[in-house]
């Protein structure tokens, strides 16, 4: 900026060179607006403004087969929270996060692990790793819905030669939880890995030595070096996951089938999750805008208190270590 | 800074000499060596494997039952290896379901999205990285902070809009959430700060370039490799996308792979030859693109996490 405001401050300038020079700070000051304003504009109009909206349109009675709009204040909410259904699919989805986060984040801590070793073909191991990220949701839930399959799936076939017996995996609440929690486990767990992995890579190698000398095994080293180096990432890893766990949606639904009985998550609601919820009365069931919006705005309550939750236990475990 | 020139900085050092000629090198120096020398045993790799069978089989599996037909599914035990339906099961899959339609949406649709992505966020990562203005920080802060926004939540009155716009049922309703993301323009701004020499966009000043003229002949080129990682991860999601479409689109010549796909599982009694041979028709595209350009993504990962 100096630099340009000596290079057009000679004396006198004619109208001309005014004339480029105004041009000239316009772009200058004006034009990095110009750049982001997309991002803003779109983002708010796509996704920021339909998020506040959802506050509005859960005060109201607001159906789509109707022009009439009317106020009910917090009508819904109170019918939301006397809903067994409603409760019922909050517990399916914390159930079911717990069950794909943990085991999901250990396993992925200790294959990071394992891959900072001076292994042969590292892009090799990562990309099989990550393999499974690049499938979608929806061809997970088919091809797990298949395993997992009572008469002709391959894991009752293992559990049944092994004498374990069969298992209805659909059919039972904390069995098809399993399931569900297998399907978001395969896909995300290479994925957290390699978040790990670069997190662990940027470690200072002294701070091994050191915990070397001392005496530490690798996984001592792993669980009193490494984990406490690379919290940040584990806590943005923690959030990430359950952010995405709490809004599950196509692994239940299509382990149910797709049909109804996906919506519903299973015959007796023992799968469904609280996107499920939303999506049965948004637009599965008379298009109640109103409720569903109640339902949506809960979620994002849950969320955000969940979130938090995460962060704090976080802190204290680093402030108590 | 990236992983790589990590990896090849920790390369076994040949093993110090001690400088004098002491009889016992120190304990320190000793330990040093053997750390040096950890070479990862049996059991690493041996999990390795392990995992890589994990991640291989279902997609492999989904394969077998493709290329079967639905009787040979009930066998027991279950087939593992393959076998001759492969060719006829796709057929059923395009006569059952618009699939070759649904392929061409998935690409027109993901295609845009990614288009958009890049440009969008090349533009706001440049202004956010290279330029001065009023209020950057709180603006940065703002794009950091709506990463985390579950937007999703937003489909009610995302959906009213739609309505509002008559773009129910089109593929435009599908593109145009998507054409704008804040891990885009964070991705980008973080790659531009680094590879972008204040100095080159101050010669071209000198020169008389316009702010846009710098943009287009300086920036676009050397976010070329970003450009290529935000693009590879966008054109996944935009591909595997499937709730807001699933509610949005209702004539089967409008779906989108995930959304064709879904319906195949929804009859009464599920045809698995079927569906599955559907789900490798779906994947396949990604697979091959995944073998292209995978180290892509994976460096895309492992930026984003030390730098998120």
């Amino acid at each position: 900026m100096t630099i340009a405001a000596k290079a057009a401050g000679p004396a006198r300038p004619s109208p001309r060179e005014r004339r480029m020079h105004r041009r000239y700070r316009l772009d200058l000051h004006a034009s990095p607006y110009l750049y982001i304003a997309p991002f803003f504009v779109l983002f708010a109009v796509f996704g920021l403004f339909p998020l506040a909206f959802t506050a509005w349109v859960s005060t109201h009675e607001w159906s789509l087969l109707s022009d009439e709009h009317v106020f009910v204040g917090t009508g819904n909410y109170e019918a939301l929270l006397t809903d067994p259904y409603f409760w019922n699919a909050l517990g399916n989805t914390l159930s079911i996060l717990a069950l794909a986060t943990v085991p999901q984040l250990l396993a992925a801590l200790l294959l990071a692990h394992v891959l900072t070793l001076r292994m042969r073909a590292q892009t090799f191991w990562r990309m099989g790793m990550l393999l499974p990220n690049v499938a979608s949701v929806v061809a997970v839930a088919v091809i797990f819905s298949q395993l997992f399959g009572r008469d002709f799936g391959l894991v009752n076939w293992i559990l049944d030669s092994l004498g374990a017996g069969r298992i209805d995996w659909q059919a039972g609440t904390a069995s098809s939880h399993v399931a569900i929690a297998v399907m978001v486990a395969w896909k995300w767990t290479g994925y957290n890995a390699l978040i790990y992995l670069a997190a662990m890579q940027a470690v200072p190698r002294e701070v091994y030595e050191a915990a070397h000398l001392d005496g530490a095994s690798r996984i001592q080293q792993l669980f009193h070096v490494t984990v406490p180096m690379i919290r940040p990432t584990i806590v943005f890893t923690v959030i990430v996951s359950t952010i995405y766990g709490l809004q599950i949606f196509a692994e239940p639904q299509l382990f149910g089938g797709g049909g109804p009985n996906g919506v519903t998550g299973g015959a007796s609601r023992q799968f469904q999750t609280l996107t499920l919820y939303l999506y049965e009365h948004g637009f599965n069931r008379g298009f109640q805008f109103g409720y569903a919006s109640a339902v949506a705005w809960t979620m994002f309550a849950v969320i955000v208190l969940i979130a938090l939750l995460n962060y704090l236990f976080i802190r204290r475990i680093r402030s108590s270590s | 800074m990236s992983p790589r020139t990590q990896a090849t900085a920790e390369r076994p050092a040949p093993a110090p000499v001690p400088p004098a000629p002491a009889k016992r090198p120190d304990r320190r120096a000793r330990a040093r060596l053997r750390l040096l020398r950890e070479q990862p045993g049996r059991l690493a790799y041996l999990t390795l494997v392990a995992v890589l069978f994990f991640s291989g089989f279902p997609l492999y599996y989904s394969f077998v039952v493709a290329s079967k037909d639905n009787s040979a599914l009930a066998q027991i035990p279950p087939p593992v290896l393959p076998g001759a339906n492969l060719v006829d099961n796709v057929r059923r899959v395009f006569e059952t379901v618009p699939f070759g339609t649904a392929l061409i949406n998935s690409v027109i649709v993901s295609g845009a999205v990614t288009a958009s992505v890049v440009f969008f966020s090349t533009l706001a990562g440049f202004a956010f990285a290279k330029l001065k203005f009023k209020g950057t920080k709180v603006l940065l802060v703002t794009v950091v902070a709506t990463m985390m926004v579950p937007v999703q939540l937003g489909v009610i009155p995302l959906y009213m809009l739609m309505i509002e716009l008559e773009w129910t049922d089109t593929l435009w309703a599908v593109i145009a959430p998507g054409l704008v993301n804040a891990f885009g323009v964070f991705f980008m701004t973080q790659y531009l700060r680094g590879a972008l020499p204040g100095t080159l966009i101050e010669a071209a000043r000198m020169d008389g370039a316009s702010t846009f003229r710098i943009f287009w002949q300086i920036v676009m080129p050397a976010a070329r490799p970003a450009a290529v990682v935000l693009g590879v991860l966008t054109f996944l999601t935009a591909w595997n996308d499937y709730f807001w479409p699933l509610i949005v689109l209702s004539s089967p010549d409008r779906y989108t792979v995930q959304v064709a796909l879904s319906t195949l599982s929804g009859g009464y009694v599920t045809d698995q030859s079927l569906v599955l041979t559907g789900t490798m028709l779906a994947t396949l595209p990604l697979l091959a693109v995944f073998a292209l350009l995978g180290k892509y993504m994976i460096s895309g990962i492992m930026q984003g996490a030390v730098k998120g």
